[in-house]
């Protein structure tokens, strides 16, 4: 870790968004992770994402569960709401906070351990109940904090740094979010800005159940030889399906492609997501398509990554559950309580 | 004693200096104000002990050879100083009682207050350099006939530039050159000046005119400047002590007459001007138009402008003159046409600064000792130069990597009502050490470079992540302009190069733009290889006696 405050000067030609925030405003306290963990490239990340869709800090209440992971959410946003709830039980706090009030931006960063091992039940049930939010695993197979034990996403013959060869079958989380009904769903690797951002920012922008796995080594714990989420390993084995440009509404079109490779999907709010084909023929819309792409894909040991699904109808949880627009949390008396003489009324209808 | 071995009068130049090194710092590039590096260099020198144990030994056996200087001031004491420990044996002509030329005789004792200029010469004098005072050099023949195995000419520029108006001569007894005027006040001989003063130009001279006139007698003193106030010659902190006492500055107003009476001064008539700039961008001053002004006073101060004179340089020696009186020199090693006489200081390429005539001083002295050999005067010695890790464990630097946030410190000042009372009283009463050391603080470390070590680099981006000003990016190469325009922020500056590494694995390659480093080492901290470190780069200036490299 570092000791030191990051200092506050800043160049006088620093970049400013719409809001006429810098991406200084946008981060957080200083990173207690290990120097070149992935996941401060996700906070980076994060943060990019945020400055580009001009998000007010205030609108975002980002959560997360126990880990190095979770842990990462003081690292960004320092100016949005937060909630470090207890290990693997960020996704039904992050149900609640979102029924209860759904004009919030609802960020879940969780780790490998957090939603694949303790939290797995949990992770499973946001996903199909489609709350709207942008899951984030930072994926780096072992449990950092406890010294490297293989985590439930590390692959079968992968070896530890210690050499002990891992015999369990790894769970594929992306595998999981497309079955049990995500509306968006996505890998990328920590190591690749120019992929993960956007995929961040159509997340955010998304209306139902983003997830978005990201591969994060772990520099002290798993980046040797052998490893399979090792820096090296991810670069060599990444097969991006597609690259994407998020647009919003209002951002005019600049992009040129040739006829046939750009994609477009408009999403729920208006912004348009392009997606530029990369190799293969690959339709993001066809949601088992995608799944047996992934197992195909990962039969011949390769990283899929890019955006693999995505659905442009999707639906969120206040919508499947008919609630008004107005947040519950700001529904007072008046309005819940219609009083004594709506009761009369209604008692006497009934009699 | 670092601050002396360069600049060899650390007191002086922390009070008077130019400072052509503040407009430089790479403070002022992400602060409002760069580091005052210039009144550090003073509390360094205000806090020394007694240093005389630490200065160089003259060599009792002297090398033989003969040098003359001729002027006492800064070019011709620094020569002095880098010969005389190399065993020359120096003299120093001068026409004054004591040593350090116009820094004596032209900045007003308010400014720089004379045990200050005794102390810094004295540390030279007490070299073994003989010196001769009193002494007014009418020929340099003569001088050459002394049998001197190289003659410096040190002798600054002396002579002010007249306004050549209507009425100068009529009113001749008001009317002032500056710097004449400024060395009477500054040798005592005169003690007051009339209650409305007038002076003329917009330099440092000017300002120092103003100034001490204010302190003399003077209650309406007003400046008034050719150009406007943005290109006025004078330092931007001088117009801002000048104005601070209370002391207007009139612009773009250009004299055209002396008004006068009976042989007496009633004021300067000025004509109203703008400027004008061509497609060229040269400036030229357009009459408005206005009718002119009148401005009533009893006194002129002209401060437009300083010439050298050569008189006492015989013309058929050997020493040539170019069309504007100024002699014919190497630019490197300050030789003239005739090889055993050099030049420096304001007498060299015209009037500039004391630090710069500091610094031709050890150009000269440089090649008066390579010629003294008999060796190439273009072959200089180069510096000396060394660069160190400053990794003292994980998160340790033996340097201070937390960066301050302060804005730059004011020097404290004494009350203005009794400063101008007496013009032997400083001004400025120096930072404390405590101000000095918050003020230091705000150093930006440049002579801490960041070095990168692709080899060993994983590209995991924490170092593009956490610095503080953007400025390291990992992209795909390509040439300069392209690189730039291409950056995580773009790199305007043009005069900084960028650093760019080799290929690394992914193909990409690092950009780093040095323009606004702060050199807080966090991208160094943050890696997980260590393939940035940080190393202490010392550049140490060749001084005369070093070695020359051998090719």
């Amino acid at each position: 870790m570092t000791y030191l405050a990051k200092p506050k000067l800043f160049r006088p030609d620093t970049p400013k968004n719409a809001l006429g925030y810098t991406r200084r405003d946008y981060e957080g306290a200083i990173s207690t992770l290990c120097a070149g963990c992935g996941h401060d490239s996700i906070s980076a990340a994060i943060v990019q994402a945020s400055f580009d869709l001009d998000i007010e800090p205030h609108r975002v209440a980002k959560l997360s569960g126990i880990g190095c992971s979770s842990k990462t959410t003081d690292y960004f946003l320092g100016n949005s709401h937060g909630f470090n709830s207890v290990h693997g039980r960020m996704p039904s706090v992050l149900t609640g906070a979102a029924l209860a009030n759904r004009d919030l931006i609802y960020m879940g960063v969780s780790g490998d351990g957090d939603s694949a091992s303790i939290g797995i039940g949990q992770f499973a049930h946001a996903m199909r109940r489609g709350v709207n939010m942008t899951y984030i695993v930072e994926n780096n197979g072992v449990y950092g904090l406890t010294k490297g034990q293989f985590s439930a996403t590390a692959d079968k013959g992968s070896k530890s740094k210690r050499g002990v060869i891992n015999n369990d079958t790894p769970i594929d989380l992306v595998a999981l979010a497309l079955q049990l009904g995500a509306t968006y769903v996505a890998r990328s690797f920590s190591g690749d800005k120019e992929q993960l951002v956007p995929l961040i920012k159509g997340a955010l922008r998304h209306h139902g159940a983003a997830f978005i796995d990201v591969l994060s080594p772990c520099v002290t714990f798993n980046n040797h030889a052998g490893s399979t989420k090792s820096y090296d390993y991810v670069r060599e084995h990444n097969e991006a399906v597609n690259r994407i440009d998020v647009i919003l509404p209002h951002d005019p079109i600049s992009a040129s492609y040739p006829p046939g490779s750009l994609r477009r999907v408009v999403q729920h709010d208006g912004s348009i997501l392009l997606l530029r084909k990369l190799g293969a023929d690959y339709d993001p819309s066809d949601r088992i398509e995608a799944m047996n792409h992934l197992h195909e894909r990962h039969a011949l040991g390769e990283i899929v990554t890019g955006l693999l699904y995505v659905d442009e109808s999707a639906e969120d949880l206040h919508r499947h559950l008919n609630t008004v627009e107005k947040p519950l949390n700001q529904l007072r008396d008046a309005y819940l309580c219609p009083g004594s003489k709506a009761l009369d009324a209604l008692n006497a209808s009934l009699r | 004693m670092i601050n002396w071995e360069s600049n060899v009068f650390p007191g002086i130049l922390g009070r008077v200096c130019d400072r052509p090194c503040e407009p430089a710092c790479r403070r002022g590039r992400v602060d409002k104000e760069p580091v005052a590096i210039c009144r550090l260099k003073r509390i360094a020198a205000d806090l020394k002990e007694d240093i005389h144990g630490r200065l160089p030994k003259v060599p009792a056996q002297k090398n033989g050879k003969k040098i003359a200087c001729i002027g006492a001031g800064p070019a011709s004491l620094t020569v002095a100083r880098d010969l005389a420990v190399l065993g020359y044996q120096i003299t120093v002509f001068d026409n004054g009682k004591s040593a350090g030329g116009m820094m004596r005789s032209q900045i007003p004792k308010f400014r720089l207050p004379d045990s200050v200029i005794d102390e810094e010469c004295d540390y030279i004098i007490g070299l073994g350099v003989e010196t001769r005072y009193g002494q007014q050099i009418e020929s340099l023949k003569k001088v050459l006939e002394g049998g001197w195995d190289a003659v410096f000419v040190g002798t600054g520029a002396p002579r002010g530039r007249d306004a050549d108006i209507p009425g100068r001569q009529e009113a001749a007894a008001q009317i002032h050159i500056g710097i004449d005027w400024l060395a009477k006040v500054a040798f005592g001989h005169l003690s007051n000046i009339s209650k409305r003063v007038i002076v003329l130009g917009g330099g440092n001279t000017a300002m120092d005119c103003c100034r001490s006139a204010r302190r003399l007698g003077g209650e309406d003193v007003k400046v008034v400047v050719r150009s406007g106030f943005e290109e006025m010659k004078a330092s931007p902190w001088e117009k801002e002590e000048a104005q601070h006492e209370g002391i207007p500055i009139l612009n773009f107003l250009v004299p055209k007459e002396f008004s006068h009476a009976k042989g007496k001064l009633i004021g300067v008539v000025f004509e109203k001007v703008r400027a004008e700039y061509d497609a060229k961008g040269r400036r030229s001053l357009v009459p408005t138009g206005e009718p002119d002004v009148l401005m009533e006073c009893d006194e002129v101060l002209v401060a437009i402008g300083q010439e050298n004179a050569f008189p006492w340089i015989e013309q058929d020696i050997g020493v040539q003159f170019d069309k504007w009186g100024m002699p014919v020199l190497d630019k490197t090693t300050l030789q003239s046409t005739l090889p055993k006489v050099f030049f420096g200081g304001d007498a060299a390429l015209g009037p500039k600064n004391i630090i710069t005539a500091v610094a031709q001083g050890h150009d000269a002295a440089i090649s008066i000792d390579q010629f003294c050999k008999g060796k190439n005067l273009m072959e200089r010695p180069p510096p000396l130069t060394n660069l160190v890790s400053q990794k003292m464990g994980i998160h340790e630097w033996s340097y201070d990597n937390q960066i301050s946030e302060e804005e730059r410190k004011k020097v404290p000042m004494k009350a203005l009502e009794s400063a101008l009372k007496n013009i032997n009283v400083e001004l400025e009463l120096g930072f404390d050490p405590r101000l000095a050391y918050a003020e230091a603080e705000r150093c930006l470390n440049c002579d801490i470079e960041t070095v990168f070590t692709p080899k060993i680099c994983i590209e995991c981006d924490a170092c593009e992540d956490i610095c503080p000003t953007e400025c390291i990016s990992f992209i795909g190469n390509g040439d300069e302009a392209d690189l730039r325009g291409r950056l995580k922020a773009p790199a305007a500056n043009l005069d900084q190069t960028l650093y760019v590494s080799t290929e690394l694995k992914t193909g990409r390659v690092m950009v780093k733009d040095e323009n606004i480093c702060l050199h807080c080492g966090l991208c160094a901290e943050r890696c997980p290889t260590g393939a940035w470190d940080m190393q202490k780069f010392l550049i140490q200036v060749a001084h005369a006696g070093a070695e020359v490299r051998r090719t």
